[in-house]
């Protein structure tokens, strides 16, 4: 009987200790002004997965990416940690902020442009390949340090022609298959395409766990695969088009929690 | 000599460096089923259609719509396919039927064969504004993909074999 009551004791400590490792949001979190997360539209068996750290996937990207921030690489014998120190202090609100304009190249960049461009210029480090797992691992890492917080890109001044690229692009029909961004994502959230629920198509949980890719994926990956869908030619990862597309959707999303690493279908 | 094999070393650096900059394959083109042949190989000749009012009274073939090809036409999960956002009770052995559009139900009591044609090649010419793809049309369109220029979502023969079985929803 006491040995029963000890076993139970516990099990109550170990599930009170993966609460304390969880997410766990109330619902009404993800949603602002109409405005809803990804995570809004999932399954329970989903959600779960992606509320506890310990079992969600998409937390190897960001231990990748944690091990990643104090590794010295390139010329300069330097590591993100020699300048940035702490990421959970140097890096928290940053990812609220991306994509974002850029007065030295005079366009957008993304998160995983800016990794690139500071490895680079500060490390005399290689850039890191397009939806690479270092890459990946990278820009869930520094997103990671954000988890909570609201998005909040800067759609202003020289940044708001890139945004009007982008609304265009959400909004031109494309492909064989004929149909824009927005005849799904704004105008038929919760209906059933098939047997999956279609989603306001919000990034503030990327970069992702897809689960039916078996890997974290970046937004413009999930840009690509989209435009596949509609039988389009689908644009670079990390080309101009895409990067004005991302400032949009980022924009649509705002005040959404960043969610990173999110789990997704 | 040395010149060259410094030359081929730089080259290889080079091709190296470039590769690290691009992005990884595009990704890859889901098979096509054998009611797909019409998406690859050479490209079939499209037949010229006569709109009148709101059909299309002649049929695009002149082999008669073939109801139990159209019933497979139809249920071909792989292709973009009236199950993707229409329930289809006469289907319902199939699932994951979508629930955008109305459900089809009753179109052998509602519409005609030239009126269901061109609902099917070009729902837009009624509807503007739908959501519905054109299935057998190859301009007007934006960025399609190399693989799918030129052709249409259905060959003609699945336009008349469609309209045969969606006829016998009564």
């Amino acid at each position: 009987m006491r040995a029963r009551a000890a076993f139970l004791l516990a099990c109550a400590a170990v599930l009170a200790a993966t609460a304390a490792h969880a997410q766990g949001w109330p619902i009404a979190r993800y949603s602002v002004e109409g405005r809803n997360s990804g995570y809004f539209y999932l399954g329970q068996q989903t959600r779960l997965l992606q509320d506890d750290d310990f079992q969600n996937p998409g937390m190897f990207a960001v231990d990748a990416g944690a091990a990643a921030w104090r590794r010295v690489d390139g010329t300069q014998g330097r590591s993100c940690a020699s300048c940035h120190q702490n990421a959970a202090e140097t890096m928290k609100g940053v990812a609220t902020r991306y994509p974002a304009y850029d007065a030295k190249s005079g366009g957008i960049l993304n998160l995983e442009l800016v990794i690139n461009r500071e490895r680079v210029e500060k490390m005399g480090a290689a850039p890191l390949v397009y939806e690479s797992p270092e890459l990946l691992a990278m820009t869930s890492y520094i997103s990671h340090q954000s988890r909570g917080l609201p998005k909040a890109v800067d759609i202003t001044g020289p940044a708001a022609p890139f945004f009007e690229q982008g609304k265009d692009f959400w909004s031109t029909r494309r492909g064989q298959i004929d149909i824009s961004c927005a005849m799904c994502h704004d105008d038929r959230p919760g209906m059933l395409l098939r047997g999956d629920t279609i989603s306001q198509g919000q990034t503030n949980g990327h970069p992702m766990y897809r689960l039916i890719w078996h890997t974290i994926s970046s937004t413009h990956r999930m840009f690509e695969w989209c435009n596949t869908s509609m039988r389009a030619e689908p644009y670079p990862l990390g080309s101009p088009v895409y990067l004005a597309l991302e400032l949009y959707v980022a924009w649509r999303g705002r005040g959404l929690p960043v969610e990173t690493p999110s789990v997704r279908k | 000599m040395r010149f060259s094999f410094v030359s081929l070393v730089v080259l290889l650096a080079a091709g190296a460096a470039w590769a690290q900059a691009v992005a990884p394959a595009a990704p890859p083109v889901p098979e096509r089923t054998p009611l797909q042949a019409h998406l690859t190989g050479p490209i079939p000749p499209l037949v010229k259609v006569e709109i009148v009012g709101n059909t299309i009274p002649q049929p695009l073939t002149q082999q008669p719509g073939d109801p139990a090809r159209g019933r497979r036409v139809i249920a071909d999960a792989s292709n973009s396919t009236c199950l993707i956002c229409h329930e289809v009770p006469a289907l319902a052995e199939l699932p994951d039927q979508g629930k955008i559009a109305p459900p089809l139900e009753g179109l052998g009591s509602r519409y005609t064969a030239a009126e269901l044609r061109l609902r099917l090649v070009n729902a837009k010419l009624i509807t503007p504004d739908t959501m519905m793809p054109a299935y057998y049309r190859t301009e007007g369109l934006t960025r399609v993909q190399p693989q799918f220029a030129g052709r249409t979502i259905y060959s003609a023969q699945d336009i008349e074999d469609a309209i045969a079985f969606l006829l016998t929803i009564k």
